[in-house]
C-alpha cells in the first residue's frame, strides 16, 4: 500500500517538475543563444552551433526526452534564425549551411536520444539495485527470524517430548528445570511476536498515536514493574520529579519504546550493574532519559543502532546467548517519531549507554475543573 | 464456584479447564457463542470467562445479550492488545479483562478479584476493603480507623471506586460519572485526583495496592488482598 503510495507521488512530483523542465530549457537556450547573439562580431556562426550543442548536452544530462527534443528544436530554430546567413528569417543561403543546419539538428536529436537512453539504463540498474537490497533484508529478516522462532520452539517441543515419554525416569529437579525451559522459551516467543507485530504495524504506515494525558512517573514505574524478573539482579533507579507535568502521548507506544529500552539495558549490561530512568523537561519539550552503567556502544556502530536487524556485535556478555531478531531499537525509533521526537544515543562519560528521547510538549492550558484551583497547587504546570 | 469458558480454541478451553480444576472451580465449557449463551442460562454459572474472537458471533454481540440478564463477573479474553476493543468490552458490561498469552497467576488473581467483588454486594451503606471503610450513607472514609481528610471529588471517585471493587472502570466512564458528560476528554482532571488519592490511601504511590492502572484503558480498584 505505501509502494503505491511512493509511486503516485513519484509521477505526480515528476509531472510538476517536467513543467519547470520546460520552462528551464527553453529559458536556458534563450540566455545562451543571446550572449553569443552580443558576442557574435566576434564568433562565427559554427561556434555558436558548438556552444547550443554543449548546452543541450548539459539539458539531456538531468531532464527527460521531451523537454531535450523541445531544446533541441528550438536551438535549431534560433541557430538559422539569428546566426545563419541571411540572418532574421529562416532560409537558409548557401549550401555549406543548409548541410550544417541538417546535420545539427540531426546531431542534437541523436545527443538528446542517446543521453535520454543512458539514463534510462542507469534507472534500471539502480532499481535493480533497489530489489537486491530488499531481497538481502528480506533474507536477513528469514534468517534472523527463523532462529528466532526456531530456538525457542526447538527447547519446547524437546523439552515437552521429554516430559510426556520419559515422566518416571526424570528426577522432580530436573522436571522442574525443563518446566522452567518451556516458561522462558515461550515468554521469548511471545517476545518476537510483540515485536514483529509492532514492526509490521510501522511498516503499513497506520501507526497514528492516539495520545492522552500520562503521568510519566507513573509509566516508568509501571515498566519497572513489568520487567521485575528480569531486573531482578540490576539496581534501578527512577529519577522524576513528582511535579513533572503531565504529557500527552500514545501510552501503548511510550510503552513499548520504555519497555524495549529498559529490557535492552537488563539484558546488556552485568549483574549488579546500574539503570536510570529519569526525565527534564527543558525548553518546550520532554525528555525521558534511559541509561545504564553497561560496557555502553562501540563507537563506530552508534549510527546503526536504530537500523532494522541490527544486532550489537562484539557484546561482551555474548549476544547469541541473549538473541532478538534486532527489531527493538528500530521500534523504539519509529514510535518516537510517530510522536514528532527524537530518539539519541550516546555513551556516557563514565561508561555505559545513554538514550535520550525527547517529545515536543503540547500546552496544558486547557480549563481547569471549574470549582477548584487545586490542581494548579497538586503538580500540573506547564513544561 | 463455577466458571464457563466461552472460547473456539479447544486448547486454551483445556488449558483453562485444568488450571480452574485444580483451583477448586467447576467448569462449564462453550466453543460457539450460541453455545455460550445457552450453558449460561443453563448452569447460570459464578462468573464467565468470554473470548472476544468467535466464530459464529462478534463477542461484543455476546456480550450485550449475556448482560440483558446475567449480572455477575463476565471476564474478556483478546488476542491482541487493542484498547479500543477492551474499552469497548469494558463499557458494554466486562467486569475485566486479559490479553492473550496470560500468565496463570494473573488470571487467577483477576478471577478471585471479580468474584469477591460480587461479594460486597450493592446495597451495603458501608464497603470495607483494603483497610479501608467507606460509610456511603456518612459519606465518610476511614483507613485503619482513622479518618481521612478527603474532598468532595476525591471522596465521590474513591466511593465510586469502592462500589465497582474488583472491576476496570474505563477513563471514559469515570470522567462522566465524577465530572458529566462533557468532561470525558478530560483525561488531565482525573490523573490529578487518581494522584491525589493515592497519597492518601496507598503505602508507596509509585506501588499502587488500590488504585491499580490498567494501560491505556483505565483503573481498577482491587477487592482484597491481590
Amino acid at each position: 500500500m505505501q509502494g503505491a503510495y511512493f509511486i503516485s507521488s513519484f509521477t505526480a512530483n515528476n509531472k510538476i517538475s517536467q513543467q519547470y523542465q520546460y520552462l528551464i530549457s527553453i529559458l536556458l537556450v534563450c540566455l545562451v543563444s543571446a550572449i553569443c547573439f552580443l558576442f557574435s562580431v566576434y564568433i562565427g556562426a559554427q561556434v555558436v552551433a558548438f556552444i547550443l550543442l554543449l548546452t543541450l548536452s548539459l539539458i539531456a544530462m538531468s531532464f527527460d526526452i521531451l523537454p531535450v527534443l523541445l531544446t533541441a528544436l528550438l536551438s535549431a530554430l534560433i541557430w538559422d534564425f539569428f546566426f545563419i546567413g541571411p540572418r532574421y528569417n529562416f532560409r537558409v543561403g548557401n549550401t555549406e549551411d543548409k548541410i550544417l543546419l541538417s546535420m545539427y539538428f540531426v546531431i542534437a536529436l541523436v545527443n538528446a536520444v542517446l543521453t535520454f537512453k543512458i539514463r534510462q539504463i542507469e534507472k534500471i540498474a539502480r532499481r535493480k539495485e533497489e530489489k537486491a537490497q530488499t531481497l538481502r533484508l528480506y533474507n536477513t529478516l528469514l534468517n534472523s527470524l527463523s532462529h528466532e522462532f526456531r530456538t525457542p520452539l526447538a527447547t519446547i517441543i524437546g523439552a515437552t517430548d521429554n516430559l510426556l515419554q520419559e515422566p518416571s525416569r526424570l528426577s522432580a529437579g530436573d522436571s522442574k528445570r525443563l518446566l522452567s525451559e518451556i516458561s522462558t522459551a515461550s515468554l521469548r516467543l511471545n517476545r518476537q511476536v510483540e515485536n514483529l507485530l509492532n514492526m509490521s504495524r510501522l511498516e503499513s504506515g497506520f501507526i497514528q498515536p492516539k495520545k492522552d494525558w500520562y503521568d510519566i512517573q507513573e509509566l516508568a514505574f509501571s515498566i519497572i514493574h513489568q520487567l521485575e524478573e528480569q531486573l531482578a539482579r540490576h539496581r534501578v533507579e527512577i529519577d522524576i520529579r513528582e511535579d513533572i507535568p503531565l504529557v500527552r502521548l500514545d501510552y501503548g507506544l511510550m510503552e513499548q519504546v520504555l519497555y524495549n529500552l529498559v529490557y535492552n539495558a537488563a539484558l546488556y549490561t552485568p549483574e549488579r550493574a546500574l539503570i536510570r530512568i529519569s526525565a527534564q523537561c527543558p525548553q518546550a519539550s520532554l525528555e525521558i532519559i534511559v541509561e545504564d552503567e553497561g560496557p555502553g556502544f562501540p563507537e563506530g556502530e552508534i549510527g546503526k543502532v536504530f537500523d532494522k536487524f541490527y544486532r550489537f556485535t562484539n557484546s561482551p556478555i555474548g549476544s547469541s546467548r541473549i538473541g532478538g531478531a534486532g527489531l527493538g531499537l528500530s521500534i523504539v525509533k519509529g514510535f518516537v517519531e510517530a510522536h514528532n521526537g527524537t530518539v539519541e544515543l550516546m555513551n556516557r562519560l563514565s561508561g555505559g549507554a545513554r538514550f535520550v528521547i525527547s517529545l515536543p510538549v503540547e500546552n496544558f492550558s486547557k480549563g481547569m475543573e471549574p470549582q477548584s484551583g487545586q490542581i494548579r497547587t497538586n503538580g500540573v504546570i506547564t513544561c | 464456584m463455577g466458571i464457563l469458558v466461552i472460547d473456539d480454541e479447544a486448547p486454551i478451553r483445556k488449558l483453562l479447564e485444568i488450571t480452574l480444576q485444580s483451583n477448586g472451580y467447576a467448569v462449564a465449557q462453550a466453543a460457539t457463542a450460541k453455545e455460550g449463551l445457552q450453558q449460561a442460562v443453563h448452569h447460570t454459572p459464578d462468573l464467565i470467562i468470554l473470548d472476544l474472537g468467535l466464530p459464529d458471533e462478534n463477542g461484543h454481540t455476546t456480550l450485550k445479550k449475556m448482560r440483558e440478564w446475567y449480572d455477575r463477573p463476565v471476564i474478556i479474553l483478546s488476542v491482541q492488545h487493542s484498547e479500543a476493543d477492551i474499552i469497548t468490552a469494558l463499557d458494554n458490561g466486562a467486569n475485566d479483562y486479559l490479553v492473550k498469552p496470560f500468565r496463570t497467576g494473573e488470571l487467577l488473581a483477576r478471577i478471585r478479584s471479580a468474584l469477591r467483588s460480587t461479594v460486597v454486594g450493592d446495597n451495603e451503606p458501608v464497603i470495607r476493603l483494603n483497610g479501608l471503610e467507606i460509610d456511603l450513607a456518612a459519606r465518610i472514609v476511614k483507613k485503619d480507623n482513622e479518618l481521612l481528610r478527603l474532598t468532595a471529588t476525591q471522596y465521590s471517585l474513591l466511593a465510586l471506586f469502592g462500589k465497582n471493587a474488583g472491576k476496570v472502570l474505563t477513563h471514559q466512564y469515570l470522567l462522566r460519572e465524577i465530572w458529566g458528560d462533557s468532561y470525558t476528554d478530560q483525561l488531565q482532571y482525573l490523573r490529578v485526583f487518581i494522584a491525589q488519592l493515592r497519597k492518601k490511601i496507598e503505602k508507596d504511590i509509585n506501588y499502587p495496592e488500590h488504585i491499580i492502572t490498567e494501560s491505556g484503558v483505565g483503573y481498577r480498584f482491587v477487592a482484597g488482598e491481590s
